[in-house]
């Protein structure tokens, strides 16, 4: 059964990393602030939703890992904002050079 | 080398060349959000040397909020020639605005409380509970309070005079100054951090809130 939760882990927070990485990659590498904008709040979401769903099996308590999922939450709610403020000063203003 | 060696050896050198390219940077703005990213990641060093107080305190004081000072800074130092744009927020800044603030306090008056036996305290506690009133301030949901303001000087100088009161009452109580009565030491220290967690969440959003913009109305 832990081998099966570890595997679990394993592959889940790998999948979180490989986001991460392309999120990095899109950031470093697309050429406009809203296609950057696009690569960055995949790896928010889904590389952090990876990242905390292997964490989960693993977590001592029930609380704790109610923590992980809120801070998960947390930064959902923040990168998203974000995301509309920037996006909307890019309208406003024209890309930035 | 193992992997959390190499990890730390990686983390130093990501540190020291950020330092670096902030001191170079050309742009202002690219300076600020170079020391912002600089200040996290010095936090993670702090983690890793087990100092996850000192880890909180730069990650809120040291990126945050002298990133907000830094980056209202470099705004104006743009806008210094044009008419003093006076931006409006905009809607997700005051949805923001509103959902944080509960969470947020919630968070700030746990990691005071959580201080006397775990990381946090005041400092790491109010800074959380500056920040909830600086966006709030930033959104416009809630005004900047006047200076003239008494409740606000009164939450100023709190902290310190309860603290110097109860240092005093030492010489009176207990063996000396700032000596605390035995068994008294827990409670009196709780009480003196909760002023301070007060006067900090209070000193932060003035510090960004900047000098005092209209003449009060007398």
């Amino acid at each position: 059964m832990s081998l099966v939760l570890d595997l679990l882990s394993i592959t889940t927070i790998g999948a979180g990393a490989f986001f991460f990485f392309a999120g990095t990659m899109g950031l470093l590498r697309f050429p406009d602030a809203l296609t950057r904008l696009h690569a960055l709040t995949k790896a928010d979401n889904l590389g952090l939703g990876l990242v905390v769903l292997g964490l989960l099996p693993h977590m001592a308590s029930l609380l704790v890992a109610l923590k992980l999922v809120a801070i998960w939450a947390l930064v959902q709610l923040a990168g998203a904002t974000v995301a509309q403020l920037i996006g909307r000063a890019v309208r406003r203003k024209g890309p930035a050079a | 080398m193992s992997v959390l060696l190499a990890l730390d050896v990686g983390l130093a050198a990501l540190v020291l060349a950020l330092a670096i390219w902030t001191i170079f940077a050309r742009e202002v703005f690219a300076a600020v959000v170079g020391y912002v990213a600089y200040g996290l990641l010095l936090s993670i060093v702090w983690v890793r040397l087990f100092a996850v107080d000192v880890a909180l305190t730069e990650a809120a004081i040291g990126s945050g909020v002298t990133g907000v000072l830094l980056v209202g800074a470099a705004g104006r130092m743009r806008e210094a020639g044009n008419a003093a744009a006076t931006e409006q927020p905009r809607e997700p800044q005051r949805f923001w605005a509103a959902v944080l603030p509960p969470l947020g306090i919630l968070i700030g008056i746990h990691i005071f409380w959580a201080g006397a036996d775990e990381p946090g305290g005041a400092f790491q506690g109010g800074a959380i509970l500056a920040t909830m009133w600086m966006i709030t301030m930033m959104a416009r949901l809630t005004e900047v309070p006047p200076v003239s303001s008494v409740w606000l000087r009164l939450a100023l100088v709190v902290s310190p005079a309860v603290f110097l009161a109860i240092g005093v009452a030492g010489v009176a109580v207990a063996i000396g100054f700032f000596a605390y009565p035995t068994g008294f030491a827990k409670p009196l220290i709780l009480f003196i951090e909760a002023f301070m967690t007060l006067s900090i969440a209070v000193t932060l959003p003035t510090l960004v809130a900047g000098p005092p913009r209209r003449v009060p109305r007398r």
